[in-house]
């Protein structure tokens, strides 16, 4: 099934406005001015402005100079297509394989679904319907490939292509349904070849030749001698659960028995076929067309139902605002989007194995409340420069270990501190008499330290084949006050000159 | 002494500290200051430490170090209190004896949020021990918040260090207030020396108060005894904060 909303843009403006004087501005003509080559020109146009003579493409002076009233704005091609996505997501509902045809159209692939909306003339205009009652023009076909819903959903509003006989239905339609840049287009015309049938008929080696192999694919996939697949925005879910509502549903208890109806039988699902999640999302089909989607990462496999309510909970919970019904939720729907296969025995008797298990609940808890980056793990990394020895990662990644060097001997005190500053923060340090040692007093955030033990210079060189940074000469000092600081001074004197910036990195225990 | 004796005075012992029987103590290493807290401190219960100035982070960590055996420790800090106070390094904690791989690490958007975690985190018996570092009064951890933490501590047998930073002492539920600073390495020594801390235990719900100089093993991972002044300290009042704690720059 192809969607094609040909008055995105304005639609988008108009829509904006409040009812009364919606129906005025429909009168008015109204234009987008879109930016090409330096110069503006009718990037999009109502239908009062086509009537009055505007075409796409025009430029803007002369559409101006045609009409003084002309009420223009600029386009913002980055509003319109999160606009498509918006509207993308609605048809969510429909089928999981939602494409887009940018800037302008959808396709969806609805092979095996259209029995549940009843057949696909009832689906189409369903679809269509809905759509128009939010305020935009929409034209919409189905055929047996996308490229011939595309040509179909432009050229012939509301045709449904009965299977095999994509090349009948498209045959009255002119040249320009195949969508070809203007070069071929004016060859066509030149060939006075006027419709697909026209041009059908002729050998495919004589097009080729004429036109390039590209034509001929295209013409081809259209009327459905090649296949070409489409692009879903969202992989397929490996399983899901929906629920529809016949009746919007408003009520927070009506909303978690759905949940909790979805989440059992996904894990129904998932038991069947011996998997477990990583990866759940749950949709929320607002009555009115948004959608709230909310998705959750488990460190640990998860099957339980029980679990994946907790967790939507806890999500459900973090986010700012409530989870707004509006006007209620007519599809709620479940999906596990990354699964794998089940590779652990769900009930140990072993304490260690349960407690790491109930650790890495804790944390998916954690992480479904507060966010994934905020519950962090440290994983040791294969280099000595200090602030890279120790990366923080989301500790439900299981995947990343590395070995971790202790600096230190037996015996000797820590060697690295506690704590080390976001970034190393530069202190002033007097220009000092020994030019190797570390300073004697300096100046750090506002305060004076004094300098009464320093232990160093350990030094510490970039990594030569990244080219970055001064080799650095760390000092461990104690201040009077019994504060121990880990300074460096970078660059080595003949790097940097005696002028060398002190910084200071960490803060010891 | 024989055994019956032996047994109901280690039974009043318990009773007077209250200690379930399934938890230990965790010894310090110190015996002037494991005889004061009782055997050492209490698990399952909350502790708070009162920097007063950059050491108590690490004094914190050797506590958590003590406390969480073989179990993970996690620590709960504002992304705020890691941009003003640095963040926590897993290096350094390695040096200062622990294993990174056991330490998990919560960034909380604000003081709210940290509390929040820190009781859910608290409530897990899987836990070995939780750090709370809060930056600032953080008056979120009012008395009601703190008898709280306190309570699912004892539920849970984990133990809870609350790290408090730039803030003075308020009412609350801990078992004891650590007030702590750092120290020069011994001035014998001639090199650099492992972590020293002067620290004062203010308050303390079962028994008495003390100061002491702790320095910290990171081979054994316990304090090593030091011959300290261990002179009288005021106890906390109750009707007022406690010394306004030196605010560091």
């Amino acid at each position: 099934m192809a969607l094609w909303l040909p008055r995105l843009s304005t639609d988008r403006l108009t829509r904006l406005i409040v009812s009364p004087d919606r129906a005025a501005l429909a009168k008015t003509p109204l234009v987008v001015a879109g930016r090409a080559n330096n110069a503006l020109y009718v990037y999009a146009l109502n239908k009062a402005a086509v009537r009055a003579g505007i075409y796409h493409g025009q430029p803007l002076a002369n559409a101006r100079a045609m009409i003084q009233t002309l009420k223009i704005v600029p386009a913002d091609e980055k509003r319109d297509a999160e606009l498509l996505e918006g509207i993308a997501d609605w048809c969510d509902r429909f089928t999981p394989l939602v494409a887009l045809d940018s800037p302008q159209g959808l396709l969806l692939d609805i092979t095996g679904v259209t029995h549940l909306f009843g057949g696909e003339e009832a689906m189409l205009s369903l679809a269509r319907a809905k759509i128009a009652a939010q305020g935009f023009a929409v034209q919409g076909a189905i055929a047996d490939t996308c490229l011939a819903a595309r040509a179909l959903a432009r050229h012939a509003n509301g045709t449904v292509a009965p299977p095999d006989e994509n090349a009948r239905m498209l045959a009255p339609l002119p040249v320009a349904a195949l969508d070809c840049n203007e070069d071929i287009m004016r060859a066509l015309r030149r060939a006075g070849l006027k419709t697909i049938a026209q041009v059908a008929e002729r050998g495919r080696a004589e097009l080729a030749s004429r036109f390039g192999g590209g034509f001929v694919t295209r013409l081809d996939v259209m009327l459905g001698r090649h296949e070409k697949p489409l692009a879903p925005r969202r992989p397929l879910p490996d399983f899901r659960a929906e629920q529809r509502f016949a009746e919007p549903v408003i009520t927070k208890d009506v909303i978690a028995a759905s949940l909790h109806t979805l989440a059992t039988s996904l894990s129904g699902m998932l038991e069947r076929e011996d998997q477990v999640l990583r990866h759940l999302e749950a949709f929320f089909f607002r009555a009115n067309g948004k959608v709230e989607r909310i998705a959750i990462r488990t460190g640990a496999p998860l099957r339980d139902p029980a679990v994946m309510l907790r967790l939507l909970d806890e999500r459900l919970d973090a986010l700012a605002g409530p989870l707004d019904p509006g006007f209620g939720f007519d599809v709620i729907r479940l999906e596990a989007s990354l699964t794998e296969k089940n590779e652990i025995v769900t009930a140990s008797f072993d304490d260690n194995e349960n407690s790491r298990w109930q650790i890495a609940f804790l944390v998916d808890r954690l992480a479904a409340r507060f966010g994934e980056h905020r519950v962090q793990r440290f994983v040791a990394q294969d280099t000595h420069i200090p602030e890279a020895q120790s990366a923080t990662i989301p500790a439900q990644e299981r995947d990343f270990t590395g070995t971790w060097m202790r600096r230190r001997k037996d015996d000797d005190p820590p060697l690295r501190p506690l704590r080390l500053l976001e970034r190393p923060e530069e202190i002033s340090a007097p220009l000092f008499m020994a030019q190797e040692g570390a300073p004697r007093r300096f100046r750090w955030r506002k305060a004076d330290f004094h300098v009464v033990r320093a232990e160093g210079p350990e030094r510490i060189a970039m990594e030569w084949w990244k080219k970055d940074g001064l080799t650095r000469d760390y000092f461990r000092i104690e201040t009077d006050q019994g504060l121990r600081f880990w300074l460096y001074r970078d660059g080595l004197h003949r790097e940097a000159g005696l002028h060398s910036r002190w910084y200071l990195q960490g803060i010891f225990a | 002494m024989n055994k019956q004796e032996k047994l109901a005075d280690l039974r009043h012992f318990l009773n007077r500290y209250g200690l379930p029987h399934d938890r230990r103590a965790v010894p310090l290493g110190m015996t002037d200051a494991d005889a004061v807290l009782g055997g050492g401190l209490r698990p399952g219960a909350q502790h708070e430490v009162f920097a007063q100035d950059w050491g108590a982070s690490g004094f914190a960590a050797c506590l958590g170090l003590r406390a969480m055996g073989k179990k993970p420790l996690f620590w709960v800090r504002t992304d705020y209190a890691a941009l003003e106070y640095g963040a926590l390094s897993a290096t350094g904690f390695l040096e200062l004896g622990g294993d990174p791989e056991k330490l998990l690490l919560l960034r909380a958007a604000n003081n709210e949020d940290a509390l929040s975690a820190a009781a859910d985190i608290l409530a897990s018996p899987h836990m070995g021990a939780v750090v709370l570092e809060l930056e600032g009064q953080a008056h979120v951890l009012d008395l009601s918040a703190s008898r709280r933490l306190g309570l699912i501590a004892e539920e849970s047998g984990v133990t809870l260090f609350v790290l408090r930073e730039g803030a003075d002492a308020r009412p609350s539920a801990a078992v004891t207030r650590w007030q702590v600073r750092s120290l020069n390495a011994r001035a014998e020594d001639d090199d650099w020396g492992s972590p020293r801390y002067l620290t004062r235990l203010t308050r303390h719900r079962l028994g008495g108060l003390g100061e002491w100089i702790m320095e910290w093993n990171p081979q054994n991972g316990n304090f090593r005894q030091e011959a300290t002044h261990h002179g009288a300290v005021a106890a906390a009042p109750f009707d007022r904060p406690a010394d306004a704690s030196y605010r560091f720059a």
